[in-house]
């Protein structure tokens, strides 16, 4: 639990030297980075710079594509996701994913919170009901729909929907919560209440997420990742990386000149 | 200052050149296919109802040379007929009924020749067991009491009581032969099979059989005591050509005055034909009576069909679509299971025949069956070979539409429930399959659809014209699969085709059209009941 750790480590996922290919083609290039525990690590770039693609690789998502292969490693709080003995259900448990397009199951409001219990093999109802409880009000969810529980999840608005993805992903307890653009099918008041409820959620769980939006970045990141053409072009303190870019190319990302 | 280039109006061009035809064309081409299906389904449906509506009975006098001939009946049909010479003949064809009298029930008549014609009240339209309906003057009724005439007091609720009591004991003599001398003669089989196989001594068995036969003989006579007792009542007529007419009690099913009644009567008369046609069991080659045990079978039929076809057509769409690797092999599969769809269904039949009553059922029989042979007991068609060749036979539908409905899940929706940690199984059990369902619904909607009207392969693999019992009954083990049954679709091709007095039965054949309609939508319509509801409940509308 990272209530129990005394404080936060400064590198509880490396990236090492990983490369990644689709194929015939390489998506990312010798990335290096240290994120540190119970933080928020934004990855920003362009589109198609690979920042998606190291995101799902943090579980191992794009397994399920063919024809991809890697080089490096990833480590998580020390341990190769990539080790053959890794089972990759059980790394999925540590690490949650909310996507860009909200993406409830066609069940209750309730079924969906619990879904990770219920594969897991866990079913009792005391267990399941507290789970419920816990995730929908960590996802400022809770008073939205305490009375319309068993109601169906597609009942809910944009915003409604992806903070009950965002409940669902945590409802297990995992040690990492990875958000691919998370607000970017959400109006901007649905976007300002994700956001708080990052900030909020970075208390307990370490947050990488990937964004289009410079000023969500600024908001609500305590360390920004820049990539460009799969290379990592700079990673450092948000605050740094915006105010004074050691890179030409982060400076003209950043302040619009292209994207 | 050079003139002003002219105005070029806006091109004025016809319908032609906006492709503004082809909107006719395709519209033209639904409103005719709209008209066609309609007509047959008025006509069905005319026809169907028609059938059942009690028609007023003519009297005539018919003069033919120096002959006159008095015949009573209902018009059934009216057409012209051009002779050797060129004369038109206005003709009408009559259904006078009397079979045991005139051979057959049906002649035609010019109109030229009918010197009279008047509706006379006291005409009787009278059911029998045998030889059709006949029309009738009512002349007495013998009852054990004594004779009653016609016209006194009493005669009426004497018939009507002999009427209701031949009725009960009807079905207490069928009780008799059906069930329990069904149950005698079974137990007699199972105490030969037993001998055979040398699990009771033969003294024992001849004991047994003794036993059974002297229990056969009194329910034999038991019966035969209600038959005799029940015959001592006879109505007795005559037909309009003044011969006598003697119905006994046994063979009286229902007697309606034609002419006599009004609207309300002919109402309910017309109710309680519907009512005999869906709830009884069909007589006299099946141009009389009721088409319920064809009702039966089509329905179970349906049923066993759905319920076999659903789990295997959505496993083997799981698998092409979720397991296999995409590629040139799963192509070719997939093309194939569709081409499976186009083949014609009698070679369905054949295969069903050749693969599940022969080498299954033959293998079944010489398996458990082997006492009993050679009378097969599973190899031989009967409705869970007629419902496994359907299920083929509609495989490919619930196929495809399963593969469509699997691949309509978006792929965030999987990757949401892998994220939270699911296997690639419990992904598609918890989340993917309740996604698809309604689509899944939908191919079995057609499938259904397409069963329940198929004929052709069922003569192969259990149908019959005249099933002796239903494949569910009250006779333990209460499930009768390897039964041979009666199908609607069957049936409306037995009664047009095969039936001896075709024109007898040409109102069946429309009434059953419609019922068969009746019974293939009303399946329909639970199935798509059921697929809205659990739409409802999802609200997921991508189907």
């Amino acid at each position: 639990m990272p209530d129990s750790a005394p404080a936060p480590r400064p590198d509880f996922i490396r990236v090492e030297n990983f490369s990644f290919h689709y194929g015939g083609s390489q998506a990312l290039f010798n990335i290096d980075m240290a994120i540190p525990e119970r933080r928020v690590t934004a990855l920003i770039g362009p589109s198609g710079c690979g920042k998606s693609t190291l995101l799902r690789n943090m579980n191992r998502m794009n397994d399920l594509i063919d024809g991809v292969r890697h080089e490096g490693d990833i480590r998580l709080n020390g341990a190769s996701l990539y080790d053959p003995s890794v089972e990759v259900i059980s790394l999925r448990k540590r690490v949650g994913m909310v996507f860009q397009k909200y993406n409830p199951f066609a069940k209750s409001i309730y079924e969906n919170v619990v879904f990770s219990l219920r594969v897991a093999g866990r079913s009792r109802k005391k267990e399941l009901d507290e789970t419920v409880e816990r995730s929908l009000k960590a996802a400022a969810l809770w008073d939205e729909v305490k009375d319309r529980l068993h109601e169906s999840a597609f009942g809910l608005s944009g915003g409604q929907q992806q903070r009950l993805c965002i409940a669902r992903a945590i409802a297990n307890q995992p040690e990492i919560l990875l958000m691919d653009e998370p607000c970017a099918a959400l109006d901007p008041l649905a976007t300002l209440k994700i956001e708080q409820l990052i900030t909020k959620l970075s208390e307990t769980y370490t947050i990488v997420i990937v964004t289009h939006n410079m000023e969500q970045a600024t908001r609500c990141s305590h360390r920004t990742a820049f990539l460009y053409m799969g290379r990592l072009i700079e990673y450092g303190e948000t605050v740094q990386i915006f105010e004074k870019p050691s890179h030409p190319e982060t400076e003209a990302y950043i302040t619009g000149r292209f994207s | 200052m050079p003139p002003a280039p002219p105005s070029t109006p806006f091109a004025t061009t016809g319908r032609s050149r906006k492709g503004e035809p082809w909107v006719w064309l395709t519209a033209a081409g639904l409103a005719v296919g709209v008209v066609m299906a309609m007509a047959l389904i008025l006509l069905i449906l005319v026809k169907g109802t028609a059938s059942f509506w009690p028609r007023q009975i003519e009297l005539m006098e018919v003069q033919t040379g120096d002959i006159v001939e008095t015949i009573a009946g209902y018009i059934t049909e009216e057409r012209q007929r051009r002779d050797g010479e060129g004369v038109v003949h206005e003709e009408i064809q009559v259904f006078r009924g009397n079979r045991d009298l005139y051979g057959e029930g049906f002649k035609f008549i010019d109109r030229a020749n009918i010197a009279a014609s008047t509706r006379p009240g006291d005409l009787l339209l009278v059911e029998r067991m045998e030889y059709g309906p006949a029309i009738v003057r009512a002349v007495a009724m013998e009852t054990p009491a004594g004779r009653i005439a016609a016209g006194e007091p009493g005669f009426e609720k004497a018939l009507n009581e002999t009427i209701e009591r031949a009725a009960e004991d009807r079905t207490r003599m069928l009780r008799i032969e059906r069930k329990q001398i069904g149950a005698n003669s079974r137990e007699l089989t199972e105490i030969d099979r037993a001998e055979r196989a040398g699990r009771i001594n033969p003294e024992t068995a001849a004991a047994r059989r003794a036993m059974l036969q002297e229990e056969f003989t009194r329910l034999q006579s038991q019966a035969q005591a209600i038959r005799e007792k029940l015959n001592l009542s006879r109505f007795i007529a005559e037909a309009v050509d003044g011969r006598e007419i003697v119905f006994p009690a046994e063979k009286l099913i229902h007697v309606f005055p034609a002419n006599e009644a009004g609207l309300m009567g002919r109402l309910g008369e017309m109710f309680r034909r519907i009512g005999t046609f869906l709830t009884e069991d069909p007589r006299e080659a099946n141009t009389e009576g009721g088409v319920f045990p064809a009702i039966f079978g089509t329905v179970i039929m349906t049923l066993a069909m759905s319920l076999f076809v659903t789990p295997f057509g959505v496993i083997c769409a799981i698998y092409l679509r979720e397991y296999a690797k995409q590629g040139q092999l799963v192509r070719i599969v997939r093309i194939s299971v569709n081409n499976l769809a186009g083949v014609p269904s009698i070679v369905f039949g054949v295969f069903g025949l050749a693969f599940f009553v022969y080498t299954v059922g033959g293998g079944i029989d010489r398996m458990l069956f082997s006492d009993k042979l050679p009378t097969p007991t599973y190899g031989t068609p009967g409705i869970l070979w007629a419902s496994l060749t359907l299920a083929l036979l509609t495989l490919p539908v619930v196929i495809v539409a399963t593969e469509e409905a699997l691949s309509a899940v978006p792929r965030g929706v999987r990757e949401a429930a892998l994220a939270c940690g699911a296997s690639k199984w419990q992904t598609i059990q918890r989340v993917v399959l309740p996604a698809s369902l309604p689509g899944i619904l939908t191919g079995i909607i057609l499938a259904m659809a397409r069963g329940a009207g198929e004929v052709a392969p069922l003569m192969l693999v259990g149908v019959v014209k005249l099933a002796p019992s239903l494949p569910i009954d009250d006779i333990a083990p209460f499930v009768h699969p390897e039964r041979k049954f009666m199908h609607l679709g069957f049936h409306i091709y037995d009664l047009g085709f095969q039936s001896p007095d075709a024109e007898a039965a040409k109102p069946m054949v429309y009434a059953t059209a419609l019922l068969l309609i009746v019974v293939v939508v009303t399946l329909n319509l639970a199935a798509i009941h059921i697929r809205n509801r659990l739409r409802k409940r999802f609200a997921a509308s991508s189907f």
